[in-house]
């Protein structure tokens, strides 16, 4: 095949660089690939950002995450007052620690946002099954990678989160114990599962991280993106054979993703230079007192991303002697996000073609899980036990009853040609 | 874009909500300090170092930075506020042995550091005005905000010892209880009510900027970077519309 369709611009002799790296890697043909000539939907929404806006945060949290290393110290005995020098001391440390901590939660919204998209204008239908696979993959390791670092400050809601998310492999009969000593590497939360949590932290979900994201991209490339009309580009294409709806991801996206990174990065350093604990949401009062075994936090609770599922923890009451129910709930919460390409079975995919009734369920769905995430920060007292409760069977009913009221709901005729 | 919205309001709610629970019991006073008032934090470096450091330590603040940020020079730093001997580029540490301090008090003096920013501003605020007098307890005071506290109240020679106003409830069991309804202004104290409020201010502001050196330096970089960013967000939004002029 020949790759060298478009010659890289600039001087001569930097085009005959550019060749002489071209017939070694392929470097052009990538760019076409990728950029210049992958050709998207012209009538992406606002809804369309997000996926460059998580790459972006996922870049800047590579990059403080490198510096904070530089001067953090993953022992018990020094990881907390290592962090604070890192706030006083180090040039510029503040701003790093800040960034690094800020980016982790705007990370989820990124993402949840980015997830919402799909379940808008059906992204994960045929034939993006496998690109929604691989994106829950990410979501997955992006829960792991969060959790890791929470423990890193070593402040006592780091400390007692941990606890409460680590006893809760000590639900599973039998193996459970075992289970939650291996993962510990001690008795208790100790020095040793500080330095196991940081190894995880730096080094391998970052890694897992990328890999994942370069799938999703490939997978994505591969076959084309989806759009808010939820029909295919590639079926009308002009006579360059290129999709007659469709304009090269390099310049036009591009340059409208740079818009995005705009408004991303107002709303993001509004909270990084104004109110970086954001009310105690993004950095808790409690995590600003070292880890203390013998004194428990008033009030227990992980950070936001993470309180839907702990409210469905939560919901679940203990019978047959265990409570290993809730824990079972909760991962299954999320098992079910790999089978939603299969449970929907509308025959459009987009929110603008379907009937009421997955418009309705759908907007429920996202005022559910915000409930539920609500409940899981508050104390587990009324009416938050019966909200989670409600929430709870609701989330489970949106997907588990999706094949029936998909089948059953009406819909609009799609379009033939994307509409702007 | 009603998604967006719904979304946006549920973690406003979140929020507020999440905040209002953090400050539920005796209600606090809001602070009212500043941390970009330099003269403020100076006077609040003096009151700390004469009343708090005999106990309580300041383990991650150092003495040079203290002058640096406080616009002192190195001769001020040591004839104000330096009466430990140490050397200025040591951390704020109290002279009071721990295991001592275990055995006067039952409970070591807890390092200030970070207290602003694990209990609120407000919190150290009205704490601070919140003792009053309780002959049941061992040094003779108690405080609204944390009963039982086993501090003793170190600012009464400024303030004076307030007196609590109890209130008797009847709950439905037909038990009466008493509860603090509130304290007494103080008298005895060498400060005016206002003025011992202004003490206070001080105090905590310069408490508030030891758990944060750089939150002067942020917020007013923030603005810079405001701008910054508005500047771009524009730029790149017409540079958007330049290129799409061509897709229809």
């Amino acid at each position: 095949m020949a790759a060298n369709t478009v010659a890289p611009a600039g001087a001569g002799w930097l085009r005959s660089f550019g060749a002489w790296i071209d017939e070694r890697f392929p470097m052009t043909k990538l760019w076409n690939e990728h950029l210049a000539e992958y050709y998207a939907p012209k009538n992406f929404n606002t809804w369309y950002y997000y996926g460059s806006l998580a790459l972006l945060v996922l870049v800047l949290q590579i990059g403080t995450g490198i510096w904070l290393t530089m001067s953090y110290k993953p022992s018990a005995a020094e990881a907390f007052g290592s962090v604070e020098y890192i706030m006083r001391d180090v040039e510029w440390g503040w701003l790093l620690r800040y960034l690094h901590s800020t980016g982790g939660s705007a990370f989820f919204i990124v993402v949840y946002l980015h997830m919402f998209r799909a379940m808008l204008y059906g992204s994960y239908r045929k034939p993006r099954e496998l690109l929604w696979i691989i994106g829950v993959l990410i979501y997955l390791a992006l829960m792991a990678e969060a959790f890791f670092g929470y423990l890193l400050p070593w402040g006592n809601m780091s400390y007692w989160g941990a606890q409460v998310i680590v006893s809760l492999f000590g639900t599973f009969p039998l193996v459970g114990d075992a289970l939650v000593e291996w993962i510990r590497g001690d008795y208790f939360i100790s020095d040793i599962t500080l330095n196991r949590f940081f190894a995880l932290h730096v080094a391998a979900l970052p890694l897992v991280l990328v890999f994942l994201v370069v799938v999703h991209i490939l997978a994505l490339h591969e076959v084309g993106s989806n759009n808010p009309d939820g029909i295919e580009i590639k079926k009308n294409k002009g006579p360059d054979g290129h999709p007659l709806d469709g304009i090269p991801f390099h310049p036009y996206y591009t340059v409208k993703d740079l818009f995005g990174v705009g408004v991303f990065l107002l709303l993001f350093a509004a909270v990084v230079f104004f109110a970086p604990d954001l009310g105690g949401l993004f950095l808790e009062a409690a995590n600003f007192e070292p880890a203390n075994p013998l004194l428990t936090p008033p009030h227990i609770a992980p950070v936001w991303y993470f309180t839907p599922f702990y409210a469905m923890l939560r919901a679940v009451p203990a019978f047959a002697g265990t409570q290993v129910w809730g824990v079972l709930v909760m991962f299954a919460a999320i098992a079910l996000l790999f089978f939603l390409p299969w449970l929907d079975r509308a025959p459009v995919k987009s929110i603008r073609y379907r009937g009421p009734i997955y418009k309705v369920a759908l907007m429920l769905f996202a005022l559910a899980f915000i409930m539920l995430g609500y409940c899981g920060l508050m104390p587990a007292v009324q009416p938050f036990k019966t909200l989670s409760v409600v929430g709870t069977i609701y989330y489970f009913a949106f997907f588990l009853l999706m094949p029936w009221y998909t089948r059953i709901d009406s819909h609009k005729p799609e379009p033939g040609r994307v509409r702007s | 874009m009603k998604p967006v919205k719904i979304l946006l309001a549920g973690l406003v709610l979140a929020w507020c909500t999440a905040t209002f629970a953090a400050g539920a019991g005796y209600p606090l006073e809001p602070a009212g300090s500043d941390v970009r008032q330099t003269a403020s934090l100076q006077r609040g470096a003096r009151n700390f170092v004469n009343y708090c450091l005999g106990c309580h330590s300041l383990q991650y603040v150092r003495y040079s930075r203290v002058a640096q940020d406080l616009g002192l020079t190195e001769q001020e730093l040591r004839e104000n506020l330096m009466f430990t001997g140490t050397r200025v580029h040591e951390p704020m540490l109290s002279a009071m042995p721990a295991a001592a301090a275990l055995g006067w008090f039952g409970n070591a003096p807890p390092d200030l550091s970070l207290i602003v920013r694990s209990r609120g501003l407000d919190y150290v605020f009205t704490y601070l005005k919140s003792f009053y007098a309780d002959p049941t307890r061992p040094s003779g005071v108690n405080n609204a905000v944390l009963p039982n506290t086993v501090m003793p109240h170190v600012l009464a020679s400024l303030q004076g010892v307030p007196a609590a106003r109890w209130e008797a409830t009847t709950d439905a069991a037909g038990q009466q209880h008493q509860h603090l309804a509130g304290l007494e202004p103080a008298t005895g104290g060498t400060l005016t009510v206002e003025e011992f409020d202004g003490f206070v201010r001080d105090t905590v502001n310069f408490l508030d900027y030891a758990a944060e050196p750089a939150k002067a330096k942020r917020q007013a970089l923030g603005i810079w970077v405001t701008l910054f960013l508005v500047i771009f967000t524009v730029l790149a939004w017409l540079l958007k519309r330049e290129y799409w002029r061509d897709v229809h």
